[in-house]
């Protein structure tokens, strides 16, 4: 297989396993405020997530550096191009970080509801703009040869904004089911419902979606041309049904993990129509930034391929052993105890 | 202004305001991780106290760094398209790497260290710090090896219009990165010994837990003797390697206008970039500036007006920076030496005085560390990439004043905010005794109890 075949299908990983892991750390930040009605309820919620979201956000760094290696130019122009957009999550994740850190580290109750509005903000905003960005990429942007034809609010279209919403209806849904699988009590109970009640919400965009996605974009071409690929977006379906009947049996673990495989299937689904294209131009096709006229040599490929065949394994078993060190539920009761966490 | 200058003062700040985090956290993890495994060992509680204590503002710290740091990994693309497609197939490999080997390892075995402590054995606890301060280390490894190559860019060829990588082992074991990395983590070390030494010095002055700060401060003063000796070692190397892969930069740092074989070093120089020349040149070491260069003392220095006026960095502000950070390291060795002597009985408290010095020396490596990039980077223009890509020509051409000008304030804003924050944090923490840290922690969570 060529190297840019593997780079892109990498790509496309990077940025799945990243919507998967941080997803949830974005839909816990957007629910504990309102799951927790006190502030052990809001701090239970936290600490699920306590462990694990600075490991999960180097993904995102990781598919930066990955485009950057990998496909230098489209970095250039897509970082370059997208600037305030980008500007505004930078902005986002950065006191989403420094908020789970320090909310702990004071008293007053006006230090705690600052920081949990920065969390809350925090993970709002880079849900709906991460959608907002992909969804402006599924489309093309206006790209020719004199560069960007475009600024913010070109970006905040129909599409762009119906696929933002799609996202952070997909993180609520995954935050929710989250919190059922890792928490107890009270706090369990309101997650799962909230989770209930988003699935309806989440069925409804995610069918919208689909259909204007016909309409948008030439995202299904790919599809028509060789069909075997219906199976993912099929994967997806079917996994949003499994979140249903496995959140109806109350069997949460198994919706949470069906959530992922949504996540993931939603994402590959869109990459699968997008190849070779990283960044298609609605206004001229030859513009277009394709995996091949964008791409770093294939020496410079090779070896990145090799690290990434030995340290992404690693990176994954170690992450693995992480999550089940930090399997078990936590209560209300048992972080009044901890005096290490958040 | 346009779009360039804005760009350069945003890069500036926002590069400027992560490595005030990095240091840090480079030498204070190791530290954390030498007091957690005497703990381990010798099962003394003071140890652990020590643990708390010093990882409670290490992680406060840490948490400042890895936020600021995607910063810069966003901004080569954002502000310096240009840059990035020119040199990308090279530059982001190591970019790459770091997050893949080093940031991984970090962000994940932190999460370890903070939520594990009644979660896995002691062992496995205190081994994941010192995964955690191996991994930073790791990372300043990649980074300053991309940095290395902008500086001295080797394993490319031009083709393409572009710089495309042809030998990996070239730019690994690039000794301008090399000598550059222990030159910067070692000066790492030697702050966050001087920041355990200062706050440690507060605590003394005022006579709180005085086994604890004693036994901190001697720790701290024998790692700050030894690292900042060996900081004077690789910068003497590093050095070289400047005046190698960078004449002008080499000559902006001591301010030499003219070519000279043999060349002395005026211990006071008073540079006069308009003219061409020093206003004072005074107590001249005779065949130091040669030595110094290249471990030769013959050998020929070349001077700035051997460049095309547009070549030059600016003078003034590298020398000045130079000249400075030099001095500072000397002072380092002087205060560590007297650190070590003076603390090896344990009883810092009755010298006052020079824990006073101390506590207030707490600031000097944090300039030093700014004023070396200054140096790295201010003396690197006007290339991005020394003798191949002119910083001019790398800045984005999608982006226009307005973007980059609400940007830049927006980053000063937050940042300057998330400033008063931390320094709230840790001079809150700090000025806690261990006892208090741990107690607090207690009678907190009892209270929520109720």
């Amino acid at each position: 297989m060529e190297f840019q075949i593997i780079w892109f299908i990498l790509w496309g990983v990077l940025w799945a396993v990243y919507f998967m892991l941080d997803g949830f750390d974005f839909g816990v930040g957007m629910l504990h405020s309102f799951i927790g009605k006190n502030e052990a309820e809001k701090r239970t919620a936290i600490n699920t997530i306590g462990p694990v979201w600075d490991g999960n956000e180097v993904w995102l760094i990781t598919a930066g550096g990955a485009t950057f290696a990998a496909f230098p130019t489209t970095y250039a122009l897509m970082f370059s191009y997208l600037y305030s957009a980008l500007l505004i999550i930078l902005f986002a994740l950065i006191l989403r970080g420094v908020a789970l850190e320090f909310r702990g580290k004071g008293e007053s109750a006006r230090w705690k509801k600052g920081w949990d509005l920065a969390i809350l903000g925090g993970s709002f905003i880079p849900s709906l703009l991460f959608g907002v960005a992909f969804g402006n990429i599924f489309q093309g942007l206006p790209m020719d040869e004199q560069g960007y034809h475009g600024t913010l609010f070109t970006l905040l279209n129909p599409y762009g904004l119906l696929t933002g919403i799609f996202f952070v209806l997909l993180f609520i849904m995954h935050g929710s089911l989250w919190l059922s699988m890792r928490t107890e009590g009270t706090i369990k109970t309101r997650a799962a419902q909230v989770a209930g009640k988003t699935w309806y919400l989440l069925t409804i965009v995610a069918v919208g979606f689909l259909i204007y996605t016909a309409f948008a974009t030439g995202l299904y071409n790919n599809f028509i041309n060789m069909p075997v690929w219906f199976i993912v977006p099929i994967l997806a379906v079917t996994s949003l049904l499994g979140i249903k009947i496995f959140a109806a049996k109350e069997r949460f673990a198994a919706a949470f993990y069906s959530s992922c495989i949504l996540i993931v299937m939603v994402t590959f689904t869109g990459i699968v129509g997008l190849y070779p294209n990283l960044i298609p131009s609605n206004i001229d096709p030859q513009y277009s930034l394709t995996i091949f006229n964008s791409s770093s040599s294939p020496y410079t490929l090779k070896i990145m391929t090799i690290v990434a065949m030995i340290f992404v394994p690693i990176v994954i078993a170690y992450q693995i052993w992480m999550y089940r060190i930090f399997r078990h539920k936590l209560s209300p009761a048992d972080i009044l105890k901890d005096t290490e966490s958040y | 202004m346009d779009v360039l200058t804005l760009s350069r003062l945003q890069f500036a700040v926002t590069a400027a305001f992560h490595f005030i985090f990095v240091p840090l956290t480079l030498g204070l993890s190791l530290l954390v991780a030498y007091m957690e495994t005497r703990y381990v060992f010798t099962n003394n509680e003071m140890y652990l106290k020590m643990t708390k204590f010093w990882g409670k503002l290490f992680l406060i710290n840490f948490a400042l760094g890895v936020v600021t740091g995607i910063t810069l990994e966003f901004q080569f693309g954002m502000n310096w398209a240009e840059y990035s497609k020119y040199v990308g197939d090279i530059f982001g490999a190591p970019l790459a790497i770091e997050a893949t080997v080093a940031f991984f390892l970090e962000s994940t075995f932190i999460g370890l260290w903070i939520f594990g402590w009644n979660r896995v054995s002691k062992k496995l606890h205190a081994l994941s710090i010192w995964i955690v301060a191996f991994a930073t280390n790791l990372s300043a490894l990649w980074i300053l090896l991309a940095n290395g190559w902008m500086q001295k860019p080797v394993g490319y060829v031009l083709r393409n219009n572009r710089a495309e990588m042809v030998d990996f082992m070239a730019l690994v074991t690039n000794p301008y990165g090399w000598t550059k990395f222990f030159h910067t983590i070692l000066s790492g070390y030697v702050l966050a010994a001087f920041f355990v030494m200062g706050v440690s010095a507060y605590h003394l002055l005022k006579k709180n837990n005085l086994q604890f700060f004693n036994t901190s401060y001697k720790i701290a003063s024998r790692f700050a003797l030894v690292s900042a000796i060996f900081v004077l070692m690789t910068g003497d190397f590093h050095g070289v390697e400047v005046a190698k892969a960078q004449p002008t930069k080499f000559a902006a740092m001591e301010s030499v206008w003219e070519t000279q074989q043999a060349a002395s070093y005026p211990l006071i120089v008073v540079p006069d970039p308009k003219n061409e020349r020093n206003a004072i040149e005074a107590f001249k070491v005779p065949k130091m500036l040669s030595y110094l260069a290249f471990h030769d003392s013959n050998a020929e220095v070349k001077g700035l007006k051997a460049y095309p006026k547009e070549d030059r960095p600016p003078v003034t502000l590298t020398f000045l920076s130079f000249r400075l950070m030099v001095g500072l390291g000397f002072l380092f060795i002087f205060l560590s030496l007297l650190s070590v002597v003076l603390s090896r009985k344990g009883n810092m408290e009755s010298r006052p005085f020079f824990l006073k010095i101390m506590l207030f020396s707490i600031i000097l490596p944090y300039i030093a560390v700014q004023i070396g990039w200054i140096v790295a980077e201010v003396g690197r223009q006007p290339w991005i990439v020394y003798g191949l890509l002119k910083t001019a020509d790398a800045v984005s051409k999608s982006i226009d004043t307005t973007q980059v000008l609400i940007s830049l304030v927006g980053f000063t804003l937050l940042y300057g905010f998330l400033a008063v924050i931390d320094v709230y944090l840790l001079t809150k923490y700090a000025k806690k005794g261990p006892e208090e840290i741990i107690s607090e922690m207690k009678s907190s969570s009892a209270a929520q109890e109720v």
